[in-house]
């Protein structure tokens, strides 16, 4: 989707701010909420890219002005709902909880690191064969879904080569919809003149991981 | 974009909301409080940028490692016990003279966690989100990071699963240090790229 998450590219959006000796959390809902967004994961309920496109979805405006935690909140909720696992009812406390079933019980105490450790998998072992090798000339499509895809909007209609392929990927498009397409999945490197015409520097280069359906070939001799 | 209310000061429903989003998934069986404080500890206390910083030091100064770590990161780090979410796929960037490396996610906040713990505010904000791709080198100046014209910036944008770590030059003046000495000069935003490595002297002062 054309969401306001896409930022790349974007102007007005004043100096970036690092903050001198950050801590890793700014106060206790912030643990709260960065821990219960993990440990939802362990129950099976929605994948990695269910998850952002939830995040994505956030109303503009709100998300402009909110922290990342406030993102992730609204996306935790808006997703579980979506699932029917909670109710905005229940969270207000005008309903009681009804009861609900996982795919996989709630995760233990002690099982949080080995599960940390793991992570998840999003190599897949069969899928698309791929249309492009490394070195080849490629052109990203200029492609506006309204679903969920990876493909930043500043990196749409240009060509680039690939420097990379990193071997079959489950798609994000299709992943965000339950279903999972697996493809190649190649890093793409743009000039920085190709993307920001002459706004862009000279020499440099930006890389972006895309997967071979966001591609189409370019004909050298043309 | 006014920081103080996205650094840490929310509005008292978001604190709310979160109380209530958390008795509600205990009531429900969904997870659990005892698991959550188990993730808060790993990530505030466990699992950070000393990670990224002792495998920084250690390619540069074994070269057999850093060999490994250029041709796969992810074995690389398990070395050390490092491995999983959000580091499932790590590939590592080298800085040299000629080219410097950066890494960024437009779209959302995706960062190298085994290595680097939990991405800072500013990595996950508006302004360097959309800045970095389009003016590196202003963004990298914000930092106080100067590089000669001549460098070759790479900006990797991190759309997929694959996490970048970057390794950044050794500074000079650091022959005959320690391992451990050498880690203390990798911040943590050196390992994404803003910045360079500390020197001694600036690990001194501080």
């Amino acid at each position: 989707m054309d969401g306001v998450h896409d930022l790349g590219g974007m102007h007005g959006m004043g100096p970036v701010e690092p903050e001198e000796n950050e801590p890793v959390f700014h106060a206790d809902w912030e643990k709260r909420m960065f821990a219960m967004n993990n440990a939802i994961t362990a129950i099976g309920v929605r994948n990695i890219d269910e998850s952002r496109h939830a995040r994505e979805r956030m109303n503009p405006g709100a998300y402009l002005t909110s922290s990342y935690y406030e993102i992730w909140l609204d996306g935790l909720v808006r997703v579980l709902c979506e699932k029917g696992l909670i109710s905005e009812a229940e969270l207000s406390g005008d309903v009681a909880p009804r009861p609900v079933s996982s795919p996989k019980p709630a995760l233990k105490a002690a099982d949080v690191d080995a599960l940390m450790d793991k992570g998840g998998n999003y190599v897949a072992e069969k899928g698309k064969p791929p249309r492009f090798r490394v070195g080849s000339k490629v052109r990203t499509r200029n492609i506006h879904p309204s679903g969920h895809t990876r493909l930043p909007r500043y990196a749409r209609g240009h060509v680039g080569e690939i420097v990379a392929d990193y071997g079959l990927h489950v798609f994000p498009d299709a992943s965000a919809e339950g279903k999972s397409d697996p493809q190649p999945l190649y890093n793409v490197r743009f000039a920085s003149t190709e993307l920001w015409g002459p706004d862009g520097t000279e020499g440099d280069f930006i890389y972006i991981d895309l997967w071979d359906d966001y591609l189409e070939a370019v004909d050298d001799a043309a | 974009m006014t920081s103080k209310h996205k650094h840490g000061d929310p509005l008292p429903e978001t604190v709310l909301r979160v109380k209530s989003l958390e008795s509600l998934l205990i009531e429900k069986g969904l997870v659990e409080a005892d698991a959550l404080d188990a993730l808060i500890d790993r990530y505030e206390n466990k699992v950070g940028p000393k990670n990224g910083a002792k495998v920084v030091a250690r390619a540069w100064v074994d070269a057999d490692f850093r060999k490994r770590l250029l041709a796969d990161a992810t074995l690389a780090v398990a070395e050390f016990g490092y491995s999983g979410a959000q580091g499932e796929e790590l590939i590592a960037l080298e800085n040299t003279d000629d080219v410097h490396n950066v890494v960024v996610c437009t779209l959302c906040s995706c960062y190298p966690w085994p290595v680097l713990g939990l991405p800072p505010v500013w990595y996950k904000s508006e302004p360097y989100r959309a800045r970095v791709v389009r003016e590196p080198r202003k963004v990298l100046e914000e930092f106080g990071t100067s590089l000669p014209e001549s460098t070759e910036i790479r900006v990797w944008d991190s759309t997929a699963e694959t996490r970048y770590l970057v390794v950044p030059k050794r500074p000079v003046g650091t022959e005959g240090m320690s391992e451990e000495e050498l880690a203390d000069l990798v911040n943590r935003d050196s390992m994404i790229g803003t910045r360079l490595a500390d020197t001694p002297a600036m690990v001194k002062e501080a």
